[in-house]
């Protein structure tokens, strides 16, 4: 009998989805959308307010990665003062940001992630979360868990004064330096950071790969996709999560594009569907072809996975060395294995341990310098970088006065859009059987199709349609048949 | 009580997740919470789903946090839905208290954001006329999405709410501090503001403060601050006066203003309304034409006024 | 049109309440529009007050005080054109007419000048029309 199955709402992760499946007569999946219910207007709401205002406003998209929002801002904003700032601010915004990957990496991993494949992915859904987590590993590997986080938050903390939802970056720099006995409390939760890295990479081994269950569902579950890959990647090829050139590469290696951020509308366009407030991006040059795979197809992910598919290499010692181990062990890059994005995470987190040990060896971090008085408004900045979820850009415009006159933004989990549709809907075909009752195992390992995504549905549902004229399409055998409208 | 764990649900509306993240940064304090509730809903970390809630009796729950303001159709719903099945409900974080950054929404109409989102945006695949709809049917079948409001509501324009606890977002502390008391059942009356102080930031704020009298306002990029100084007596808008503490004075200790997301202190109907009396109250001028050019140097007063609290403010919204 | 504004006046105690006393007694006549709150100084006037006038519906909200230099509290009135002017401001960000809010200093002998204020408020609200806030937050919650 032809019915529906309706996930609402799909949990663990940031922001609002559901996920609707449509069984036909026989119980087999007809098909199946991932939908996005919310919207706040960011983009609108934003125009009119003073220019140095938004990277504190806009970090108020997310509260998971709101720094992520606050630097891009930031940088669209060094752009409409003419590109001025402090050369120690861009250190020390870069030494915040590594800081804030942890946090948010360990949140993902352990907190969001970790219940699947340590309580299990058909464990009961009143233990799959952290506390079941902590239940089977353990009080004292739970309690490292909790304060290796902690200690990513203190570092953010000591740098910027505040975590979530700072308010340090100006025109110009950053408002605070780092003072030497703040340096001095840093270092060693640095140090101590770079261990947890390790430790985690050794769980996920022990945990994951030691399990043929897991390894199998990484390797040959139907959580793939053939569509390209994006981030942002330094002069030597390497990621830079604060700043870079955007490269994209096809799920065969061939790099297709790199643009540098003021290019970026040249390269990236957003198609809208009516189900759905969520926009897809997609790469502009190809043309928005539909929800399809394959080597000419012009949808792409940007997720941790992707940002180490574009990248040849690692920026640090250690981190190369797992990156090298992953793909090794993956069968070579690039890997279209969506489930490796738990792992891609880890090895990023050793890049960003490193990268921290490297600023608190850097002599001149505890400097006076950190912000300089910006003397001209240039009135247009573009701000690229890569948030945990995926390539993150603002675009920002203002008026002689610095009063913000347009926003524009593309959002890390937005460019995901329709690989998470896609791979969900594959989940579906696969793992829901005619004739079998879905059990809630099978329906949460449709979520885990999303879920290694790490998506922020808050950051990618910014903006705001509201009620409008109405458009009905109705779709039959494929093509549009009918389209209904009210002004 | 006593024996039996307490029944606990953490809900979001038009949120950002960052007073969740909030809890989850009262680090090992949430298994002590682990050990005396039942975390029945909390979208972010666990898997409780609406058809969970639905089948919950009336007041199962001892307790649920509601962060997020009310901006569409399915908030003000599950907004209603576990109002009926919690005992408590609290509204937790600027958005729910005060509608909070979303809120600045109520200053556009639904009409001028769609357009920006959907129609005339640099991004937008060229000639786009779709627009996403409550209802789409595809193949026989209906899609359904929830209805945006014309504006942004806090969480007390819908449900009655026993408790706010402010903040963009709460201090951990205070996050710690809220459930502790909630779950020893020591709550001062119903209606209160828990979790911040009755002083304001200023009275917490260890610069210096002297004498203000303000010939020129600057934005916060324009000079170089003295960080031992008051903000608001160097000429840089700071809402601190007008603003409940609990917050450890996070902003101006990191070298930039406060912007109010504690709200209003006691007793106070409408946060930007202080915030004018005090700015006016500084400006060292009695020449009509003087006073509007110092005043010129706050371009945008109504965000610094009401950043966190359009909503919960008198007027509520623009109007055109 | 031809509707009855009905405009809020807030009217010092010493000058301006005076003043409006006078022109009753001299029988100057004026539109019935204001509704007349007597404060005991201009600076009385928290800009709660106007807020929560034209949140209720009010189409204009009028203070008065004495002139700079004749404030019965020396100061109060300097306040009360500090805090104006900003509020001004603020009620028009909030896209509500400048002409619905208005400072005038009204002395104890100006029954006229009061007269005359309020015969040409009242015909510039009448040309703007009513208040529309009440009908805009009633259409908003209609929708839900």
């Amino acid at each position: 009998m032809a019915r529906t199955i309706t996930i609402d709402p799909i949990t663990r992760l940031e922001g609002h989805g559901k996920i609707e499946i449509f069984l036909d007569d026989a119980g087999g999946v007809e098909d199946c959308y991932f939908q996005i219910p919310e919207l706040r207007g960011f983009e609108r709401f934003v125009v009119g307010r003073p220019i140095e205002e938004l990277p504190r406003i806009v970090t108020r998209i997310c509260g998971v990665c709101p720094a992520s929002h606050h630097m891009a801002g930031a940088k669209a904003v060094d752009g409409c003062f003419g590109g001025q700032i402090a050369p120690l601010a861009v250190k020390l915004r870069d030494m915040y940001y590594q800081a804030h990957y942890i946090h948010s990496h360990i949140a993902h991993f352990y907190a969001l992630a970790a219940p699947d494949f340590i309580c299990g992915p058909d464990a009961d859904p009143s233990v799959r979360n952290i506390l079941g987590v902590v239940a089977k590993v353990g009080l004292e590997i739970g309690g490292e868990v909790i304060r290796a986080r902690s200690k990513a938050q203190r570092i953010q903390q000591i740098l910027g004064g505040k975590t979530t939802h700072l308010v340090w970056c100006i025109p110009g720099g950053v408002s605070k330096g780092l003072k030497r006995e703040e340096l001095d409390e840093i270092r060693p939760l640095c140090d101590q950071l770079f261990e947890f890295t390790q430790f985690s990479l050794g769980l996920f081994k022990k945990v994951i790969l030691e399990n043929p269950e897991y390894v199998e569902m990484i390797l040959k579950g139907p959580y793939t996709l053939d569509v390209q890959n994006m981030g942002l990647v330094d002069e030597n090829n390497a990621p830079n999560f604060y700043d870079g050139t955007v490269r994209v590469v096809d799920f065969e290696g061939r790099e297709l594009y790199r643009y540098r951020p003021a290019e970026y509308m040249d390269f990236v366009a957003e198609h809208v569907e009516p189900w759905t407030y969520l926009k897809f991006p997609y790469l502009k040059k190809r043309g928005w072809k539909g929800f399809v795979e394959g080597i000419d197809s012009s949808l792409y992910c940007a997720t941790p996975l992707s940002r180490l598919n574009v990248a040849d290499r690692m920026a640090t010692p250690a981190a190369q060395e797992a990156f090298q181990e992953m793909f090794s062990t993956l069968g070579g890059k690039p890997c279209k294995a969506l489930m490796a994005q738990h792992w891609a995470r880890l090895v990023e987190m050793v890049q960003n341990a490193e990268t921290l040990q490297k600023y608190c060896a850097d002599p001149g971090i505890t400097g006076d310098e950190f912000r300089v008085i910006p003397d001209r408004i240039t009135g247009e900045g573009i701000g690229i970088v890569e948030a945990m979820r995926g390539t993150l850009t603002h675009h920002y415009t203002c008026d002689k006065k610095g009063i913000c006159t347009s926003a524009n933004l593309i959002v890390g989990t937005t460019n995901n859009n329709a690989p998470i549709h896609m791979v969900t809907k594959k989940a579906a075909r696969s793992l829901i059987r005619p004739g079998v009752e879905p059990t809630s195992g099978i329906l949460n390992r449709i979520e885990m199709a999303f879920r290694a995504f790490d998506p922020c549905f808050s950051c990618a549902t910014h903006s705001l349609p509201g009620q409008m004229p109405l458009e009905v399409r109705i779709h039959k055998g494929g093509e549009v048949r009918w389209i209904f409208k009210r002004p | 009580m006593a024996g039996k764990k307490l029944q606990i649900a953490l809900y979001w509306g038009s949120a950002c997740g960052g007073c969740d993240v909030a809890v989850l940064d009262t680090d090992e304090f949430i298994l002590e919470v682990a050990a005396l509730a039942d975390i029945r809903l909390w979208p972010i970390a666990a898997d409780g789903k609406y058809a969970d809630v639905e089948a919950m009796a009336d007041g199962e729950l001892d307790l649920t946090l509601f962060n997020g303001a009310v901006r569409n159709s399915e908030n003000e719903h599950i907004a209603k839905l576990l109002r009926r099945k919690s005992k408590l409900l609290v509204a937790f974080g600027s958005c729910a208290h005060m509608g909070g950054i979303p809120g600045l929404a109520n200053q556009v109409t639904r009409e001028e954001i769609f357009e920006r989102a959907y129609l005339n945006n640099p991004s937008i695949e060229a000639g786009n006329v779709t627009i996403p709809s409550p209802r789409t049917r595809v193949n026989g079948r209906e899609l359904v999405i929830p209805q945006l409001y014309r504006r942004v509501y806090k969480l007390d324009d819908v449900v009655p709410v026993d408790y706010y606890v402010p903040g963009c977002p709460p201090a951990p502390d205070q996050v710690k501090t809220v459930i502790q008391a909630i779950a020893a059942g020591a709550l001062p009356q119903k209606g209160s503001v828990v979790g911040a102080s009755e002083r304001a930031v200023c009275d917490d704020c260890a610069r210096i403060k002297k004498e203000k009298k303000v010939k020129r306002f600057f934005r916060p990029w324009e000079i170089r601050q003295d960080p031992e100084l008051c903000l608001l007596e160097q000429g840089i808008l700071c809402a601190g006066s007008v603003t409940r503490s609990g917050c450890g004075v996070r902003c101006p200790n990191s070298g930039m203003p406060c912007r109010g997301c504690y709200g209003p202190g006691p007793n106070v109907r409408d946060q930007g309304a202080k915030l004018l009396s005090a700015v006016a109250s500084i400006v060292d001028s009695r020449d009509p034409e003087e006073i509007d050019r110092i005043l010129d140097g706050i371009p945008d007063f109504m965000n610094y006024a009401y950043r966190f609290g359009l909503p919960a403010s008198l007027l509520q919204r623009r109007f055109r | 049109m031809g509707f009855e504004p009905r405009i809020v006046g807030f009217l010092c105690n010493w000058c301006s309440y005076t003043g409006a006393d006078l022109a009753g007694t001299s029988r100057v006549p004026y539109a019935p529009s204001i509704r007349v709150i007597r404060v005991m100084c201009s600076a009385r006037v928290d800009p709660t007050f106007v807020l929560r006038c034209l949140s209720e519906g009010a189409d204009g909200v009028l203070v008065c005080g004495c002139h700079p230099g004749d404030c019965h509290y020396s100061e109060g009135n300097y306040k009360a054109l500090r805090r104006m002017a900003l509020l001004k401001r603020l009620v028009r960000d909030f896209g509500i007419e400048e002409e619905r809010v208005r400072l005038e200093w009204v002395s104890a002998s100006e029954g006229k000048r009061f007269a005359d204020v309020v015969d040409d408020m009242t015909r510039k609200i009448r040309e703007l029309g009513p208040s529309k806030v009440r009908a805009a937050l009633a259409a908003d919650r209609a929708e839900r």
